[in-house]
């Protein structure tokens, strides 16, 4: 909810994801799909539109839509047409995108969020359908001229349309964490939103709570989530003033200016193209064999929401501790390596306290952690069998995450091992309270305060090394006499 | 010096000379490539290949001497200027495509040159295949061979495959390549008095062929003789993976279904191809036809096509639909013709207004219409439906008869600029074609007789799709029977 000037307003958002398919070859040529290439090196004779040229559907890129259908819980259309959808620019060689308009691969899905605040929201998805990237403009290479590069025509792209069930800019992003984390465990879409492999168009309106949809404006082309909630944070705000303001919203589409962190018109209704879809003669209707849709399903990895419910099931986690590990893949692959055997609470603490922040400093994930598994696990375990201390365990994790070492052997090496011997702590323990006589006298007058002073001491002298259980247990004896 | 005298044979005969070593493949090809330039008044070519022609033919003269011969090795045939070829200038006889070398050949081409065939040179056709005359060609007006006695007034050879079908027809190529839209094929070949062959969709992959509509374009062969007609099919057909429509069927030999006999094979005579105003003498060959086939043993009956009438309309919405879409690839940005201007939008208009002629740019501008936001319920998905019904009508009609026989076009040839400026009735040229083509079926326009005034007429064949064979064994019947034996006023003489 948003508070305007004269009341609430409710922003309603819904999502278009262009995500690029993982496939060697384009959607209907054999071209390579390299990110980062020489400008026009990628290119076929049907991606450059050539006369006579036609195109081939390439199967695996159906497989990865379905694939995807699957992953969103979604109806797979075993029919489904490929169209024309016409309108000229340089960057689009034939004049029309091959897309897939009313007959789209897959229907409706949902999406599942966990929001932040503990509550569950379901989202649906209308369609995904197949098209063709087009190629890329490039105005900044001469004064004058502007140049193409083909590399990206033909690229096979999923679109996958959420219906209007988003109501603020965190559940915009939220979604399209889930979404790419989908996407990511399905092995459809690589995510990578700098690269351009995951972009947003943004459709908000806003109303007064309960009262119908308003005139919505779609933002194009956003490509961070960051860019996401800013956009539509602004742009709900805009609305919102110029209907207080007693104006009515155009329905328009706009660009968000990162720079200055606002949108503005792109093109009115007036100057929308006609794209005069008809389905494309150059190919047949898409048929699908349900066994084989059958076998596709059968071969999808566990997904993010499934994993969630048996981490809380079977590890015991709290349903916030399994959301974040399921979040990415590898995280739960790592997580479940080091949790065989051990306290799973404990291990997820540890990958989501230490581990995480270690990683975020690296600016690294955790398939490149500095850290194994195996190690991770030898070092819970130290902690489990006594060997080292919880707090001396901090030290130890960051030497392994700076020498990439195995924990025991610096435990080893250091003689970090805990002092477990009570006749020795309890030496330790005499020789700090004779020193410190007159706080001994402070302490039993009642300064109970004093007593951290003294553990503090006690673990200095043995180098972190003493059992604190036994430490809290010697010194309390000790002292109460 | 060639030898005029091989100019005469039909494929099938210089095929048989070529395995006899009778005489080389240089030799003929020296003697076509002779008659091409003998030709150049009727401008059916517009590139000729001599020098590839002849390194084809040696190549085929050594492969034989090896006794490795191919089967159509030495055989010089001519390409409609739809197809591309590789380094070979492609036009599709427009300005926009000026300069256009194909990195590639087109599959059809390419089967052909596999099987030995020798390339003449590339034809000359209305202009992206879009005409029913061959007169709207960048490069010029075809001229077709024949002319009325005693009237010099030059005739067109019908088109869009006009090139190909007056380079036949006048002894300047043993056979060649044509393209079918809406009867390209058929119509020129009932022109020029030769056979020429629509295939079913599919039979033919369109890869490599610059395309015009792509639901109705059906590469095919335009040759002197029915036998030769199967023998080009064979050759040119085949699934392609690399074209979707491309049907995957096996090759029959196509020439082994001229049996010469079609015995109790039952033939449809549809009444909606009575059409108002038709000739008398289109009427009256037509009867002929059925008169010939009977007498054959086959057995005519009478069918309905009660969505006939509407085949006309449906195909000048569809296929102007796909061609305004097709055609908006140039646009002077990678290939062809560019003409600047002051803005993206400006080069776009200035080049494709250049680039353009009248009727495709007529064509483009329907196409554009009856796809746009409004209209397309009420034309192009209308049309579709349509072309369901009409297709239905054909395979209730097939359920009856094993062919049905109709006149391929209403008329003879007419003259130059007789139609040019009123397109409804060029349209008109093309409703005995048409029908067949939105089903896809194979259909073949044999010539049969002459008109009263001098000019070739012919026959179609309508069968059942990728049933060809039936369609040649049929239209090979009406060959005999018809013993079609005269020549145009202008043919190649080698020389003479």
């Amino acid at each position: 909810m948003i508070e305007g000037r004269t009341g609430p307003w409710e922003s309603i958002i819904g999502l278009e994801v262009h995500a690029q398919v993982v496939s060697n070859a384009k959607l209907f040529s054999a071209a390579a799909t390299d990110f980062g290439s020489e400008p026009n090196t990628q290119v076929s004779p049907v991606d450059a539109a050539f006369p006579g040229m036609l195109p081939v559907i390439n199967r695996f890129c159906v497989e990865q839509a379905v694939k995807t259908g699957l992953g969103l819980d979604a109806e797979i259309r075993l029919e489904s047409v490929f169209d024309r959808k016409n309108y000229f620019y340089p960057d689009l060689p034939p004049g029309y995108q091959i897309s897939q308009y009313q007959q789209p691969v897959v229907g409706r899905g949902r999406v599942v969020l966990d929001m932040p605040d503990g509550t569950i929201r379901e989202i649906g998805i209308t369609r995904l359908h197949l098209e063709q990237d087009a190629g890329k403009s490039l105005h900044d290479q001469h004064p004058s001229l502007t140049y193409v590069d083909l590399n990206r025509a033909g690229i096979a792209l999923m679109e996958i349309v959420s219906e209007p069930d988003l109501r603020s800019a965190e559940e915009a992003s939220v979604y399209l964490r889930k979404l790419r984390s989908i996407l990511r465990y399905l092995g459809t879409c690589d995510g990578n939103m700098e690269e351009g492999s995951l972009r947003c168009d943004c459709n908000v309106s806003v109303r007064r709570p309960g009262e119908p949809h308003g005139t919505r404006c779609e933002i194009k082309n956003l490509n961070s989530i960051r860019y996401v909630m800013q956009a539509i944070e602004y742009e709900a705000r805009r609305q919102i003033e110029i209907l207080e303001e007693g104006g009515v919203i155009d329905q328009q589409t706009r660009l968000f200016d990162s720079a200055r962190g606002i949108t503005r018109p792109m093109r009115s209704k007036e100057e929308a193209h006609d794209y005069r879809y008809f389905p494309d003669p150059d190919l047949l209707p898409l048929v699908l064999d349900p066994e084989w849709v059958g076998r596709v399903r059968a071969e999808l990895p566990e997904l993010p929401d499934v994993k969630k419910a048996r981490f809380v099931s079977g590890y015991g986690l709290s349903s916030d501790d399994a959301a974040v590990l399921v979040a990415e893949q590898e995280t739960g692959l790592f997580f479940e390596q080091v949790a065989k055997g051990r306290d799973p609470k404990a291990v997820a603490n540890w990958i989501m306290g230490d581990l995480f922040s270690a990683l975020n400093r690296l600016g690294v994930g955790i398939e490149q952690s500095p850290v194994s598994a195996d190690h991770l696990g030898s070092l819970i375990d130290l902690i489990a069998d006594g060997t080292i201390s919880g707090r001396l365990a901090k030290d130890v994790f960051v030497d392994v995450v700076a020498t990439g070492a195995d924990p025991r052997a610096i435990v080893e090496t250091k003689g970090l091992r805990q002092v477990t011997d009570s006749a020795a702590i309890e030496a330790v323990i005499d020789t700090v309270l004779a020193a410190q006589a007159d706080k001994v006298a402070e302490y039993r007058a009642g300064r109970d305060k004093l007593y951290g002073f003294f553990v503090g001491q006690v673990m200095r002298s043995t180098q972190g090394k003493a059992n604190p259980a036994l430490v809290n247990e010697l010194l309390r004896r000790k002292l109460s006499r | 010096m060639s030898d005029p005298s091989l100019l005469a044979l039909t494929l099938a005969e210089a095929r048989d000379g070529l395995a006899r070593k009778s005489f080389s493949a240089r030799e003929l090809t020296v003697a076509y490539n002779d008659a091409v330039r003998e030709i150049e008044p009727l401008n059916a070519y517009i590139t000729p290949t001599p020098e590839r022609a002849l390194e084809m033919a040696d190549a085929a003269d050594h492969r034989r001497a090896k006794g490795e011969a191919l089967p159509l090795d030495g055989i010089p045939v001519a390409v409609k200027d739809v197809y591309c070829t590789k380094d070979v200038l492609t036009t599709a006889a427009s300005h926009i495509l000026d300069g256009f070398h194909p990195p590639y050949e087109s599959t059809v081409t390419q089967k052909l040159w596999q099987s030995g065939a020798v390339m003449l040179g590339k034809t000359n056709l209305d202009e992206f295949a879009m005409g029913s005359s061959s007169t709207t060609s960048y490069y010029g007006p075809v001229e077709n061979p024949w002319r009325r006695p005693g009237d010099n007034r030059p005739l067109v050879p019908g088109g869009s495959s006009g090139g190909s079908a007056a380079a036949v027809a006048a002894h300047a190529a043993l056979a060649a390549t044509g393209t079918d839209t809406g009867g390209s094929i058929r119509q020129p070949a009932s022109y020029c008095g030769i056979v020429g062959l629509k295939p079913t969709y599919g039979r033919c992959s369109r890869w490599g062929v610059v395309a015009f509509a792509s639901s109705l374009d059906h590469p095919g062969p335009m040759t002197r003789t029915v036998r030769d007609a199967a023998i080009m099919l064979r050759a040119m057909s085949g699934n392609d993976p690399r074209d979707s429509t491309s049907a995957p069927v096996a090759v029959p030999d196509f020439e082994a279904a001229l049996t010469g006999d079609i015995r109790g094979l039952r033939i449809g005579i549809p009444q909606e191809y009575r059409v108002d105003g038709m000739p008398a003498e289109i009427e009256a060959l037509w009867q002929q036809g059925i008169e010939w086939l009977r007498a054959a043993g086959a057995d005519p009956v009478e069918i309905r096509l009660p969505m006939t009438k509407y085949a006309l309309p449906t195909y000048y919405i569809i296929a102007p639909a796909e061609a305004s879409s097709n055609l908006a690839r140039y646009d002077g940005v990678r290939f062809g013709l560019r003409v600047e201007g002051n803005s993206l939008d400006e080069m776009y208009e200035l080049t494709r207004a250049a680039g353009f002629g009248a009727e495709v740019r007529r064509r483009v501008l329907i196409g554009t219409y009856v796809l746009s936001a409004g209209y397309y319920d009420a034309y192009y998905l209308k049309a579709q439906r349509v072309r369901t019904l009409i297709a239905r009508d054909f395979a209730a009609a097939f359920e009856r008869v094993d062919g049905i026989l109709t006149p391929p076009a209403p008329s003879a040839a007419f003259a130059i600029g007789a139609q040019s400026e009123d397109p409804i009735a060029m349209y008109l040229n093309d409703v005995f074609t048409v029908p067949c083509s939105l089903a896809g079926l194979p259909a073949i326009s044999v010539p049969a007789g002459l008109s009263l005034d001098g000019l070739p007429l012919g026959l179609q064949i309508i069968g059942r799709a990728f049933d060809e064979e039936t369609v040649l064994r049929i239209a090979d019947s009406l060959e005999r029977a018809a013993q079609f034996r005269h020549v145009p006023s202008f043919v190649a003489r080698g020389g003479q």
